[in-house]
């Protein structure tokens, strides 16, 4: 018998597709395992932006995981019943991100200024001595610094 | 019964001003001025398409058609955005102002409506609000530096604010069900969102070297939120709608 403790061992292995150091699990974006009485498996996915085109291909990255574990019967949807926000991505995927050289982003109060923003930590040197250059970036969920101490660009994902 | 007139009334203008500037925004891609700002416009055309979606989803469960089917089979009087957004794009100073404009507005607009009584849209307002402060502070932080530096970038912003103006007092034209909104607190109702803006726009361009027109001195641009366009609207959707109508069914 399938039980949620598995399943959300099974999604561990799911990556990020643009991240591939990142679980599923560890971004923060699965809101719900749920096993019903007739064993239908329902899971819920939160999108990190709304307009992220790689949340199609998470979905999917779930229900073929779910179809290698013999898992037939299932829902996989998308909404916003549990917003997505920065803060929750784990201790476990921070550190994933700092060692991909990503910045992780500052855990925050959920009020977002630009001292916030600002706040990037160099994943190379670890420099706090780092400016903002422009909050948007190759992808919807990453911003783009300078760091000061290592001459180097880096990206931040970014707090929201 | 009415109240749910108004509530899709309410979602389609939304959802249309997102699609049509998503689209707008998108054209700055590969002709930015400067790298970071051709980004910037593309990063907040994905943005907009992706509240655009939501937003066509949450009509969708009210039993309109599919997302795809409202963003591409309509013609432009079955559209509910306002003028400014279906504009050309112009120059970059145009641009930016509109974006300046409408951004404030639609922040505004979405922190009113994580209060809505229609749990599902606030639900969606609470996501789209926290995308949006990216925008308004991209467009403030521009607006400041470019209305505060040269005598050009001072006189270019200062044009296009008074060309912009006038369409984005449009942003508010009032629904027929606008009573009906206030009263059931699905939001805040567009005369007191106008104030807002106004109050916000004001301390921004206070601390530039730009001259906010007097609001009364100019007409406001109305009529898209009852279906009423500019022809830049059908060209664009033609624009946009190009390949299906050439072939409906091509496969990407």
């Amino acid at each position: 018998m399938t039980t949620p403790e598995q399943i959300w061992t099974w999604l561990e292995e799911v990556k990020d597709p643009e991240i591939p150091v990142l679980s599923l699990v560890d971004l923060g974006v699965i809101t719900k395992v749920e096993i019903t009485n007739e064993e239908l498996v329902n899971i819920v996915l939160t999108p990190t932006f709304a307009g992220c085109p790689a949340m199609a291909y998470m979905k999917k990255a779930v229900e073929d995981t779910l179809q290698e574990h013999g898992v037939s019967e299932y829902t996989v949807t998308l909404n916003f019943d549990e917003p997505w926000n920065s803060n929750k991505i784990s201790e476990k995927g921070r550190k994933a991100l700092q060692q991909f050289g990503l910045a992780p982003p500052p855990t925050y109060n959920l009020i977002l200024d630009l001292d916030i923003l600002e706040q990037a930590i160099c994943p190379y040197c670890q420099s706090t001595d780092t400016t903002l250059r422009t909050p948007f970036g190759p992808t919807l969920c990453r911003s783009m610094h300078y760091c000061r101490n290592c001459h180097q660009l880096f990206e931040q994902f970014k707090p929201v | 019964m009415d109240s749910e007139f108004a509530l899709v009334d309410l979602l389609y203008k939304m959802a249309d001003d997102q699609l049509i500037l998503g689209h707008r925004n998108s054209e700055w891609t590969g002709i930015g001025p400067l790298l970071e700002e051709d980004i910037a416009f593309s990063s907040m055309a994905q943005d907009k398409l992706g509240h655009s979606l939501a937003l066509y989803q949450l009509l969708h469960e009210l039993g309109e058609a599919d997302p795809d089917t409202l963003a591409f089979m309509r013609n432009a009087n079955q559209f509910h955005c306002c003028h400014l957004v279906e504009l050309p794009i112009g120059d970059y100073a145009f641009s930016l102002m509109r974006h300046f404009l409408f951004d404030n507005a639609e922040l505004l607009r979405f922190e009113a409506l994580t209060q809505s009584t229609y749990e599902p849209l606030a639900k969606v307002a609470v996501k789209l609000k926290s995308e949006l402060k990216y925008h308004v502070l991209h467009a403030n932080t521009l607006i400041r530096q470019l209305g505060t530096a040269t005598p050009e970038s001072t006189e270019r912003l200062q044009k296009a604010l008074e060309e912009a103006w006038p369409y984005a007092l449009g942003i508010f034209e009032e629904s027929i069900y606008e009573e009906q909104i206030i009263s059931s607190k699905l939001f805040i109702g567009e005369v007191k969102l106008k104030q807002d803006w106004l109050a916000k726009i004001e301390t921004i361009l206070g601390q530039t070297n730009l001259k906010v027109p007097i609001p009364n001195t100019l007409t406001p641009a109305l009529g898209g939120r009852m279906g009423q366009h500019t022809p830049y609207l059908q060209a664009l959707l033609n624009e946009m709608t190009e390949v299906y109508n050439i072939d409906p069914n091509a496969e990407w």
